[in-house]
């Protein structure tokens, strides 16, 4: 088709430039799949770590057992909550030579206190409801101690954040800087041709038809860094699941809205640019 | 086919180019537009085939107005208009055939028609001979027969020709004008501006005169006699024989 071939013909004008739009469009969806890889993988983990979220509320050994199970059943009606289930010290000493295997010894009997575990809904599990969860129960007198792994679930939500909003900042910030390039190669191609474009005019050629080359010159240039990206982000992907975790990668949707995004920024760069120019053609 | 009424322009830093500019152009006329430099001819051509809008009146051709004529209709009406200018503005990377394809690729003519109509345009102005030149490898005249060759090459009602000959030497022009004259006389209208007043003193063609931007004189509306020119020239011979606008 000749748009497709003038395309390549604006492109071949200015290699470098072209090039250069090529890797910013790249970068820039690098820097959203990067952080969006680190953001999945976090999310992942965190809906692993919430199955398991609970508060544990350990007893004092003074508890009354009556008193214990009316509290049981007052929490097991707070809204948030699915299940509650006593461990009494035999179980809980139990539990620790089971997990400690070899140090098992270390245990005796009426180390551990008895405790209640907690369990809660799916979608309550947020560190804000955790929290709340954990003081209601403090209150009751029998409670020595209540625990529910704040800190690092806290952590995990801040560091998914952090990849969030550094992920959005780096991207937009490239593909505004894919956009301006992609421009400049469009101005410079424009300038090149302003004689021939001049003449498409005087002879009826339409503006479509003028503009047609440039926007799929931006077309190809997105889709060719989306492409690009994609191959960075696996590398890099590849590369923390040989030496470090293991993490999932993106599913083809996702893939597919990547390039899609390449291809969108390389279309914008051109569609901003070829405007402008063409009129002081 | 092409009428304008009471048109002005008026360009933002240098002021008004045109002022009450009323004419009308019939089928297959044949007009110069003269008048000293900035007077306006360029202007006037220019809102003919719609570079520019008029600030005032109206532009009619070819049915469509300069008041509400979108980008495409523009488009198709420059199909059915040749333009030609003093530079030629020819593409230097092509040769002669390839400049003349040219106008007919990007305006989406059938492939099929192409080569032929492209053979018949060149050998109407006399270079099927130097097809396969480029436009350096070609004299200025040659060089002008290329653009009137793609100017003629979708079949346009009207040529419109800003200074064809003023790049020319005395005999390029002639020849130049001479294909031009046998262009009208197939029935194609010319609007040609010149300064050449030897080329409209010898010719008997209608002539606007424009002087700061108004119309000094049209040959259409005063008698012969009024003509601002002292004496006649002798006719150029008209092989082509009556080559008179209707
Ligand atoms: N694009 C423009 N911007 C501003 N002023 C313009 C523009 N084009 C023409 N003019 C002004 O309009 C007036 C008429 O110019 P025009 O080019 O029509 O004259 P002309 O009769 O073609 O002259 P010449 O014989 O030298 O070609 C001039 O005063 C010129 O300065
Ligand atoms: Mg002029």
């Amino acid at each position: 088709m000749r748009s497709a071939r003038e395309a390549l013909t604006a492109s071949r004008r200015a290699p470098l430039l072209s090039a250069l739009g090529v890797v910013t469009i790249a970068f820039s969806l690098f820097a959203f799949g990067l952080f969006g890889l680190v953001a999945i993988n976090i999310r992942r983990a965190l809906e692993q770590v919430e199955e398991r979220v609970e508060v544990r509320a350990f007893l004092s050994d003074s508890a009354d057992i009556e008193q214990v199970a009316a509290a049981m059943k007052d929490v097991g009606d707070f809204p948030e909550v699915l299940r509650v289930d006593y461990v009494s010290q035999e179980k809980a000493l139990e539990r620790a030579r089971k997990e400690m295997g070899e140090f098992a010894d270390v245990f005796e009997a009426g180390v551990l206190p008895a405790s209640i575990e907690v369990h809660l809904r799916p979608g309550m599990r947020s560190p804000a409801v955790v929290k709340s969860v954990a003081d209601r129960i403090k209150t009751y007198h029998f409670v020595d101690d209540v625990r529910y792994g704040e800190e690092w679930v806290e952590k995990l939500y801040r560091l998914r954040n952090i990849a969030t909003v550094a992920g959005i900042a780096l991207g937009v910030a490239f593909a505004a800087v894919a956009v301006i390039i992609i421009g400049a190669t469009i101005r410079m191609t424009v300038l090149a041709r302003a004689k021939e474009i001049s003449i498409m005019r005087l002879v009826g050629a339409t503006d479509m038809f003028i503009r047609l080359p440039f926007l799929i010159d931006g077309l190809v240039k997105g889709v060719l860094g989306g492409l690009l990206a994609l191959l960075f982000v696996w590398i890099a992907n590849r590369i923390v699941n040989e030496y470090f975790i293991q993490t999932i990668f993106f599913d083809r949707q996702m893939i597919f809205v990547g390039v899609v995004g390449g291809a969108m920024m390389g279309v914008l760069g051109s569609l901003v640019s070829v405007g402008r120019h063409l009129q002081r053609v | 086919m092409i009428r304008l009424t009471e048109v002005a322009k008026e360009y933002p830093r240098s002021g008004v180019a045109l002022a009450h500019i009323s004419f009308q152009v019939k089928k297959g006329e044949f007009v110069f537009l003269t008048g000293p430099s900035g007077s306006g001819k360029t202007t006037i051509l220019k809102l003919l085939y719609m570079d520019d809008k008029p600030s005032e009146g109206e532009v009619w051709i070819n049915g469509v107005s300069s008041r509400n004529a979108s980008g495409r209709e523009i488009s198709r009406l420059r199909r059915r208009i040749g333009i030609v200018f003093q530079d030629f503005r020819l593409l230097e990377d092509r040769t002669a055939e390839a400049n003349v394809r040219f106008a007919l690729e990007v305006t989406g003519a059938p492939k099929a028609t192409i080569r032929s109509k492209v053979a018949r345009v060149l050998t109407q102005v006399g270079l099927s001979s130097k097809a396969t030149s480029f436009p350096r490898e070609l004299s200025g005249g040659e060089q002008q027969r290329v653009a009137i060759a793609r100017a003629l090459v979708n079949d346009p009602f009207v040529l419109i020709a800003d200074e064809p000959t003023g790049n020319l030497d005395e005999r390029a022009t002639r020849g130049v004008f001479q294909l031009l004259r046998d262009i009208n006389a197939s029935g194609t209208a010319v609007i040609m501006a010149t300064h050449d007043l030897d080329l409209v003193r010898r010719s008997n063609y209608r002539t606007i005169e424009l002087n700061h931007g108004r119309v000094v004189f049209d040959s259409a509306e005063s008698p012969a006699s009024a003509r601002p020119f002292d004496e006649p020239l002798p006719a150029f011979d008209t092989p082509s024989g009556s080559t008179e606008a209707i």
